[in-house]
């Protein structure tokens, strides 16, 4: 009896620590998903904070009508519009190689491709996706700019075509993952009721699948431009650093995300204006990247056929 | 319907030709894709491979392209990866372990959901800016290693996070049911029937969140600004310099000697990405063996 009590007692005890153990533990893992939410709150604190600062020195008219962006030379003048030309513009470049491209890979993937080339290709689509923005810039500098130069002439060294042309290169596995997916999410008997009533596989890929699958495709689409945008080194390394209005692809150009690592690369005085505007153009930047990714989110479910 | 479907031959074949020019079009496309990264690799391969040398790999930056390497940047890199490893991990995973297996449905879980998949898609260089006025001013980290790591592992932590709950969804739910019923409480499932089964699918989540890293130049461009270093981090507060943005700074010179050196210093960056890779692909195939079985 004495000892069957003892027992009980451990039990007890060890129940407890039990108790306690995943108390702690459940507070814990709590913990850590809440840090997900500080970091957000801090980018965003951090961002206004320091953009508040850059304001009460430049008007915010200026910083959006003004068309020079100067910020060290002087006369200094920070008019965003050139920064924000230079990123659409290679955006949009790189939207002509990576939307047709990467939906037709996709298409090949999820549509035609017989499994054992399905299993060959992904993984080196995976390779691309994993290879080092670093090293796109390299290549976009020594190996398709001297290409580009044989066709146009008058071509600058740092331009936006070839870095437009490299990140369209770049972007296409991201862009047809998430398009593969959607297609891949279709149900099949949608494919047999059209093959039924005597459709082509291309007509039931065309006229069944990707209207089906359109919201994710789109979605694909636009976060697959919402990196670009958000894209640093190869636009650094082959666009160039000239603030430049213009929609002429062969010109030197900088994008937002240029200018920031131009101005931190340079350990600009901490609190001054130009310190402080690098946080002003990351705030657009962090804007509009967040709206295309909301944008995109949103699509998918508002547009999504559930099956 | 507007679309009328003929069932005369000539038009049959005639749509046969259109789905055969189609496939050509999306089979164009995927060579292009390959054609892409084919080029890339060889035009590195053959700028690089003569100045892939000892001294590449031991030698501290040099003004003359003979003599100068990367080893600080290697050993940067290296030493990064470990701080970014040991913060990131535990913060990932579990709340990655909270979202699965504790949260309640409610406003905050999917709260915090959503805002994972935004954090995924915020450019890095924010980070950098988040980490330049958080770590380096505002905590007086000055720029160092330490500052550096904590910036990498905010960027990595959403990929992490969505990886790892990938891996615990996995687990089939009778594991779980079954550690219930022997009288388990939700912390004893987790550790005894959940993690293990998962574990190998997390730690791909980890290698490939970490190879991200690796690559990643832009956050730590804004962290290390212009680095011109020629010791190797012995503290977690000694200032460092990690291997993209040695290759950035080499790219950047105009000469073909430093464009050369770049080159070869992307072999080595793509060898010790390609290593990881190739280590979670393996991970993944082994368990994806044992969860059909």
């Amino acid at each position: 009896m004495i000892k069957d009590d003892k027992n009980l007692k451990v039990r007890k005890s060890h129940r407890l620590r039990v108790k306690i153990e995943g108390k702690v533990v459940g507070f814990l893992v709590g913990c850590a998903a809440f840090i997900t939410i500080l970091v957000t709150i801090s980018i965003v604190w951090n961002l206004a904070q320091q953009s508040l600062g850059f304001f009460s020195e430049i008007s915010i008219i200026e910083f959006f009508s003004s068309t020079r962006w100067s910020p060290i030379l002087i006369p200094r003048e920070f008019g965003i519009a050139p920064l924000v030309a230079g990123t659409f513009l290679v955006m949009i470049i790189s939207s002509f190689v990576a939307v047709p491209i990467g939906l037709a890979v996709a298409i090949f993937l999820a549509e035609y491709a017989p499994n054992n080339i399905r299993k060959i290709l992904r993984p080196m689509l995976e390779v691309l996706a994993g290879i080092p923005t670093v090293v796109y810039g390299y290549f976009a500098l020594t190996f398709v700019t001297p290409l580009l130069k044989l066709v146009f002439d008058d071509m600058i060294i740092f331009n936006a075509l070839s870095a437009g042309l490299v990140m369209g290169i770049m972007i296409i596995p991201f862009v047809s993952s998430l398009t593969e997916d959607a297609l891949i999410s279709v149900p099949n008997s949608l494919r047999q009721a059209s093959y039924a009533l005597g459709a082509t596989k291309f007509e039931t890929s065309i006229k069944v699948v990707v209207p089906a699958a359109l919201s994710g495709i789109v979605a694909a689409f636009i976060l697959g431009l919402s990196r670009a945008i958000g894209e640093t080194m190869l636009v650094t390394i082959a666009a160039g650093a000239t603030p430049n209005l213009t929609f002429n692809p062969i010109e030197s150009i900088q994008t937002m995300t240029a200018y920031i690592v131009q101005l931190a690369l340079g350990e600009a005085a901490h609190g001054s204006v130009e310190y402080q505007s690098i946080y002003a153009v990351g705030i657009l930047l962090f804007i509009i990247t967040f709206a295309m990714n909301t944008l995109g989110h949103w699509v998918v479910r508002r547009w999504r056929n559930v099956y | 319907m507007s679309t009328k479907i003929d069932i005369n031959s000539s038009s049959l074949s005639k749509r046969k030709l259109i789905g055969f020019l189609f496939i050509s079009f999306c089979l164009l496309g995927v060579l292009v894709a390959l054609m892409g990264l084919m080029s890339l690799l060889v035009q590195v391969i053959i700028q690089g491979y003569e100045w892939v040398t000892p001294n590449l790999i031991f030698n501290y930056p040099s003004r003359h392209p003979e003599q100068a390497g990367l080893w600080a940047a290697l050993i940067g890199t290296l030493y990064m990866m470990g701080l970014t490893a040991l913060i990131t991990v535990p913060v990932g995973v579990g709340a990655a372990i909270y979202l699965e297996e504790y949260a309640p449905k409610n406003w905050f879980t999917s709260f915090v959901e959503i805002n994972t998949s935004n954090l995924a898609g915020v450019p890095s260089i924010v980070y950098g800016l988040l980490g330049l006025s958080i770590f380096v001013y505002f905590l007086k980290l000055e720029r160092s290693i330490l500052a550096g790591s904590l910036t990498m592992s905010l960027l990595i932590l959403p990929v992490l996070i969505l990886t790892s709950r990938e891996a615990i969804k996995s687990v089939p739910i009778a594991h779980r049911e079954a550690a219930f019923a022997l009288g388990g409480d939700r912390w004893q499932v987790v550790r005894m029937a959940v993690l293990p089964t998962a574990f190998p699918g997390i730690l791909t989540g980890i290698i490939l969140a970490l190879s991200r890293a690796i690559g990643e130049a832009a956050p730590m461009v804004a962290i290390t600004a212009l680095v011109y270093i020629t010791f190797v981090p012995v503290t977690p507060m000694d200032r460092f310099t990690v291997l993209p943005i040695q290759i950035f700074n080499w790219v950047s010179r105009p000469q073909d000697e430093f464009r050369g050196l770049a080159a070869g210093g992307i072999i080595i960056l793509l060898i010790l990405l390609l290593s990881m890779n190739s280590i979670a692909v393996i991970l993944r195939n082994k368990y994806q063996v044992r969860s059909e079985e």
